[in-house]
């Protein structure tokens, strides 16, 4: 189930500008990627760009390839749509649908394209999520209560439950802890760890902490300068990125002076 | 000092709100008092309107029946049109040309209504046959659109269609209003999901913007209800309940007053104040329920930035 | 077929990958109306006459079956749902602009055929509606008097109610206030009529003016006032409240010197298009001045006219020459409505930066 994403010669563009220039990155099946670096220097619009997701703002664009375990997402033949339901998301603010009861919002991937439930009881689903998220004992009795009522971090387990609903090959996480208290975070972290033995999962975090605590890889962003694009520095094993980084900029990063 | 006087007078203001419209209905009730009790008709259920004939003999029950229908199906084609367009607004246009999209609608509000009038009497009516002669011929069985006259002119269809034409920005713009508050977090979490654009729309769009659209379908139908001058140009004010709607026929409340004020006795003057008594409570309900289903949302959106 | 009804290694014919899917060509939406016109066609053919009318909407309705079960057979269910979306969404769009342009172009072209500068500088009097001729300035004057008088009463009224709304309105009260001001939004201008004849003719005895229709335009004028005003009160930043109040300004001097100057633009957009809106109101006027042929620039006596009302009589008179001076009639209305609207809209432009 878990696909590996190969990035080849990336550049991302928001009408004239251009966001991001030449990546190239290999993420590993059943591993934690993290995405670091500076805010703006383009960490989020590469994540976005592996689910399409950037396609949302007028005028952006791609050069260069994404490809999911070998074939391109960005091929003429490829819909967005089909690759969303691909690869599942989790955003920087919980964000479930406030009108939907706890229950709907699982479900909601899956009532889209029912084929995905071919042979399942929507109810399984349900519970197999939100065990998965580590959710299942605090709302089990309240399913039918809206999701806009569970607190900030059980907002955020409940938006990782409907990501992996539809049983996604890869896993995207635009800083999904840095809205949340740090007993949440850690309740995030902790999910992080146990979703790897099943799905590729690429983190972005501002927090570099958390990239050594989670990640498996470590891929740094930066700018080059104000009006540049963003571009890869340096990618490899976290621990290699963390102890004895190849760049200066990157060691500067993570030591603390500047970002 | 200078605090405290500017404080009562700014307090007085907004008392002075609400005298006012104390006052509007406390004056519309002691007005319509006489006719109530000259009457000889029942106020409700006569259709005939002769309030000046000796005894007085009149009621709204035609009248009611005229504004009622007419708003309904207005509200029945702008409803769907005004929804689309803020659809179309909000999430396929570019949004580039949205902005002066927009503008064009809010145009189309600013459009007095003895300008619709004019045209639906002199413009639309001419075009109309068409379309009413087909839904006698093909949708005839429905009462509703049963013609037995031949005649398919100043019909309370077409003053509904040219309701339906001013309520649609109203609707429109508030609608889009809504629809533009969906927090960009919704959407994205159903595209998120592999979610197509209509399928956005139903997952986040609607839900979260269905109390607005309620609430700005109740102002707009507040607004067809009231509407005076561009109806009674188009319709040929009869006293009587005729469900077909494509034949000339039909009177409302507000036309009524119009048309009737100028040449109206004391009795027929209390008459017409007692039924736009009757309409100033309709609209006042029906506008207090949208928004008080504002205000509640309001709440409810306020806890989930 | 979308991808994921498919089994994970199946790769279909002519794709470029697995997670590729067939879609319908780039025109397809040019394809499908050919073919539904080529449909259309046969039908109008085949069957007895439809008119030009009948026939776009058998068209129209072939185009969406056609496109849909084109979609549908090829790209599946939900794709050919978002289609059938896209197009009625569009449509929807398409008719309120059409019922726009329809009703703007026949406003400039028949007004402008029957327009001329005698229009603009003659009255009514001594005018039969058989003849040609006359004009609205007797009209023109007195929908400027009354429309500037209603500004006059509406303006300080309604904005110290959003005064009190903003910087004062705690608790019930205002509560009250708030919803009753929204409430008066909804109230019917012809109520609004009768209500200022049952209080100012048959109450207090005054006749019929000029100033009676001002003061029905009031009561429309408030609510839209107060609600504008308010929007603007409450993005004055509090930072320049608290500023004025550390130098010892008292708050009433605060407001009126700090809060008001610097919400000024948004105020008077907000009038100008409160103006725009009652400008163009027919009824409560015939209820409270009624019609007049001649110039009466006395706002206080006598009837009073005024272009709405102008256009009202017009259309009543019924001739082909006073239904030509109502669609000129109703060109002046909307250019005094535009020009209101420009006023409105060049005051929030030359004003932005300074609230910025």
């Amino acid at each position: 189930m878990a696909k590996r994403i190969d990035i080849e010669d990336l550049d991302i563009y928001y009408g004239d500008f251009k966001a991001v220039e030449g990546v190239n990155l290999a993420i590993e099946p059943k591993s934690v990627t993290a995405f670091i670096g500076p805010s703006g220097c383009g960490k989020s619009t590469v994540l976005r760009s592996i689910n399409r997701l950037h396609e949302v703002i007028p005028g952006a664009y791609t050069e260069g390839k994404v490809l999911l375990e070998g074939d391109d997402i960005y091929a003429p033949d490829v819909d967005p749509v089909n690759i969303r339901g691909l690869i599942g998301m989790v955003f920087q603010r919980p964000n479930p649908f406030p009108t939907m009861s706890i229950y709907d919002n699982v479900v909601a991937g899956l009532k889209l394209d029912r084929s995905k439930a071919k042979g399942k009881s929507l109810d399984d689903v349900v519970e197999k999520s939100l065990r998965g998220a580590n959710l299942w004992e605090e709302v089990k009795d309240r399913l039918a209560k809206p999701g806009a009522g569970l607190s900030g971090g059980q907002q955020q387990r409940l938006c990782i439950a409907r990501a992996i609903a539809v049983e996604p090959q890869v896993l995207l996480m635009d800083e999904p802890a840095s809205a949340l208290d740090p007993i949440s975070t850690l309740a995030i972290e902790d999910l992080v760890h146990e979703l790897k033995r099943n799905y590729t999962i690429v983190i972005v975090t501002h927090n570099m902490q958390q990239a050594a605590r989670v990640s498996d890889t470590t891929a740094f962003f930066n700018l080059a300068g104000i009006g540049q694009p963003g571009k890869l520095v340096e990618s490899g094993p976290t621990e290699t990125i963390f102890t004895s980084p190849k760049e200066r900029a990157t060691e500067d990063y993570i030591s603390g002076r500047f970002g | 000092m200078g605090d405290r006087v500017f404080t009562n007078l700014t307090r007085l203001a907004g008392i002075f709100v609400l005298v006012l419209m104390a006052a509007i209905g406390a004056f519309l009730v002691w007005k319509a008092i006489p006719a109530f009790r000259d009457n000889t008709g029942n106020f409700f259920t006569t259709q005939e309107w002769f309030p000046d004939a000796s005894p007085p003999f009149f009621g709204i029950a035609a009248l009611a029946f005229g504004t009622a229908i007419s708003s309904v199906v207005a509200m029945v084609i702008a409803v769907p049109v005004a929804i689309g367009t803020a659809l179309f607004i909000g999430f396929y246009a570019s949004r580039r040309i949205a902005t002066s999209l927009g503008f064009i609608i809010d145009v189309l509000a600013a459009v007095p209504s003895i300008i619709y009038g004019l045209w639906g009497l002199q413009v639309l009516m001419l075009h109309m046959d068409g379309i009413t002669k087909w839904l006698n011929d093909y949708l005839g069985f429905i009462p509703l659109f049963r013609n037995e006259i031949g005649i398919y002119t100043k019909s309370i269809f077409i003053a509904s269609v040219v309701l339906a034409i001013m309520i649609l920005p109203t609707i429109s713009a508030l609608s889009r209003e809504v629809f533009l508050q969906v927090p960009r977090s919704h959407r994205e979490a159903s595209l998120a999901l592999g979610a197509t654009r209509w399928e956005m729309i139903r997952m986040a769009v609607i839900p979260f913007g269905r109390p607005g659209v309620i609430s700005a379908t109740m102002l707009g139908l507040g607004r067809a209800l009231g509407e005076t001058i561009a109806v009674a140009l188009i319709l040929s004010a009869a006293f009587e309940i005729n469900w077909h709607i494509t034949e000339p026929s039909g009177n409302t409340f507000a036309a009524n007053i119009a048309l009737k004020w100028n040449e109206a006795g004391p009795i027929g003057l209390s008459a017409l104040i007692a039924s736009g008594l009757i309409l100033f409570i309709i609209t006042l309900v029906v506008n207090m329920i949208a928004r008080a289903i504002i205000a509640k949302h309001k709440e409810f959106s306020g806890a989930n930035g | 077929m979308s991808v994921t009804d498919r089994d994970d290694a199946e790769v279909l014919e002519g794709l470029s990958s697995q997670l590729a899917m067939k879609t319908l060509p780039r025109f397809a939406a040019g394809y499908s109306a050919l073919i539904a016109a080529a449909l259309t066609a046969v039908i109008v053919a085949l069957t007895p006459a439809q008119g030009i009318a009948g026939s776009l909407v058998i068209l129209f309705l072939l185009y969406m079956v056609v496109q849909t079960g084109w979609s549908f057979a090829v790209e599946g269910r939900r794709f050919a749902v978002d289609r059938l979306a896209t197009t009625l969404v569009t449509t929807m769009f398409m008719i309120a602009l059409a019922a726009l342009v329809w009703i703007i172009t026949s406003v400039v072209i028949r007004g402008l055929s029957s327009f001329s500068v005698d229009f603009l500088t003659s009255t009514m009097r001594n005018v039969s509606p058989l003849r040609e001729g006359g004009g609205l300035l007797h009209a023109l004057v007195g929908t400027l008097e009354q429309v500037g008088m209603a500004a006059l009463i509406a303006v300080p009224i309604s904005i110290l109610v959003a005064i009190y709304l903003v910087e004062y309105g705690r608790g019930k009260l205002s509560t009250w206030v708030t919803f009753f001001v929204d409430v008066m939004t909804g109230v019917p201008s012809i109520v609004a009529g009768l209500f200022i004849y049952t209080f100012w003719v048959l109450t207090f005895g005054f006749e019929r003016s000029g100033f009676a229709a001002s003061l029905a335009l009031t009561i429309l004028m408030i609510p839209v006032i107060v609600r504008s005003t308010e929007e603007m009160l409450k993005i004055v930043p509090n930072d320049l409240r608290e500023a004025s109040y550390a130098l010892g300004v008292p708050k009433w001097k605060t407001i009126l010197r700090i809060v008001i100057p610097t919400a000024f633009g948004g105020i008077v957009t907000g009038i100008m298009l409160s103006i725009a809106r009652v400008a163009g109101e027919t009824a409560p006027l015939l209820l409270t001045t009624f019609l007049s042929q001649s110039m009466n620039g006395n706002l206080m006596a006598g009837p009073q006219a005024s272009i709405p009302t102008f256009v009202w009589d017009q259309i009543s008179s019924g001739t082909p020459a006073s239904i030509d001076r109502a669609w000129a009639g109703a060109l002046v209305l909307i250019l005094v409505v535009v020009i209101f609207y420009g006023l409105a809209r060049l005051v929030a432009k030359l004003t932005a930066p300074a609230s910025e």
